[in-house]
């Protein structure tokens, strides 16, 4: 146990232990946990970011279909409308052509009733003229019996 | 054992006291000393071999296992012995930021070093303590002493080597004179100068066996717990000399002591590591 030269060169074993320390081992590993530090910190602020981020999409989410439900029901509604409107327009449509037709027809017949009418009559005349001549057992001058005819015909 | 000594308690203890020393004999020659007194003849100009051996052996198993480790180390996850260091780094940082105010990047590489150095050199104490110099002997080795903290040369080497690092950030930060004044002017203190001046020797006194016992005790504390924890180990393998059932209870005891001494071993280490940190914080603040 005596003191001697291994007291020196312990010193210089410490010394250059302390300096490799120093360069080559302490500021790797302390910037890889400093950098690692960062990271997760920055790792975990972003899931925070990432959490609020989804918490504003989801409402987001919520707010666009609110609308989008409104939205429908409000063109439902006015197709709704839309049908109602476009049925009472082809009833009154539908109503009109009726009476057009029904008219129209109304007045063919009236025409054709007429035409009958007028036919009868001259055949009437016709029948008149030769039931009085079989009455007569003669001639019966259609020139000279005309106005009578006539008179007749306007009676039936 | 040394050679052509009879097997006795005393030789068996010398002999694990005794350093494998190189030097000059007192003829002039240069060699391995054979024995204490030889060794002892030897003067300063020695060296043990042995001591320096096991605490350079250490000291760059550190820095290399650090260094492998250094060169992995990214900010991803980490694994196996690359967590191990980081744990030691972020333990060895925290007691540093804990205890140092001041900037300097030198501070916390210096307290990785002493206290990973320092507590393998002190794990060697937990080697059975025949194993080694046994081997030794084998290859021709007559002196093995594994544990170097328990050889003062190497805790006053390292102690030496903060103190050097005190003086130097102590002028540094404070200047020559502030660091003189620091030595002179306290700690009692005097508005009036000529009491000021008659307080100097005392005051120098005072701070000066304060300043050298900082190292002094420093590296006594490691060795002295250390040469115990040796001195009982040996002492416990003695035991084995004695019979069935004295070797059983030295087994036994030598596990019970192993064990206590691990905490002795963790904890010089650190104690070690944080006054080196407490000692130049001291020397980086002005008082």
């Amino acid at each position: 146990m005596n003191i001697n030269l291994t007291l020196i060169g312990q010193s210089v074993a410490f010394v250059v232990f302390v300096w490799f320390c120093m360069k080559f081992v302490w500021p790797p590993i302390v910037s890889a946990l400093n950098e690692r530090k960062t990271k997760i910190a920055d790792g975990l602020a972003a899931a925070e970011e990432g959490q609020r981020a989804k918490a504003q999409a989801e409402e987001q989410v919520t707010q666009v279909t609110n609308e989008a439900k409104e939205q429908a029901q409000e063109i439902i509604r006015r197709a709704e409308k839309r049908e109602a409107e476009m049925v009472e327009e082809a009833k009154g449509t539908a109503r009109n052509e009726g009476d057009r037709i029904l008219g129209a027809a109304r007045g063919e017949i009236e025409k054709e009733a007429n035409m009958a009418r007028e036919a009868l009559r001259a055949q009437v005349a016709a029948l008149s003229v030769a039931g009085a001549a079989k009455i007569l057992e003669q001639e019966v001058d259609e020139g000279a019996h005309a106005k009578m005819l006539d008179n007749l015909i306007e009676q039936l | 054992m040394a050679s052509g000594e009879p097997l006795t308690t005393t030789g068996y203890i010398k002999h694990h006291l005794q350093n494998l020393t190189f030097g000059q004999f007192p003829d002039g020659t240069w060699g391995l000393a054979h024995g204490a007194a030889e060794a002892k003849a030897m003067g300063f100009w020695a060296i043990h071999v042995d001591t320096m051996f096991w605490s350079v052996f250490l000291g760059a198993l550190f820095l290399w296992g650090f260094r492998k480790a250094a060169v992995r180390a990214t900010s991803g996850t980490p694994s196996g012995f690359l967590n191990f260091v980081e744990w030691i780094v972020e333990f060895v940082d925290e007691n540093v930021r804990g205890s140092f105010s001041h900037k300097n990047d030198l501070i916390a590489p210096l307290a990785l070093t002493l206290f990973v150095w320092v507590l393998l050199m002190n794990l060697m104490d937990l080697v059975p303590v025949d194993w080694i110099p046994e081997i030794a002997k084998l290859m021709g080795i007559e002196y093995m002493k594994v544990v170097p903290t328990t050889d003062p040369n190497a805790t006053f080497g390292m102690a030496l080597g903060v103190f050097v690092l005190t003086l130097y950030y102590s002028i540094k930060v404070k200047g020559v004179g502030g660091f003189a004044a620091e030595l002179t002017m306290q700690p009692f203190e005097a508005k009036n100068p000529i009491l000021k001046v008659l307080f100097i020797p005392a005051n120098f006194f005072l701070e000066f066996v304060s300043l050298v016992s900082k190292p002094v005790s420093l590296s006594l504390r490691l060795f002295g717990n250390l040469f115990a924890g040796e001195m009982i180990f040996i002492l416990i393998a003695l035991l084995f000399s004695g019979g069935a059932v004295l070797a059983v209870a030295g087994g036994v005891l030598q596990w019970a002591w192993a064990v206590f001494h691990i905490l002795i071993v963790l904890l010089q280490a650190f104690i070690f590591m944080t006054l080196t940190i407490v000692y130049l914080e001291m020397a980086h603040s002005h008082h």
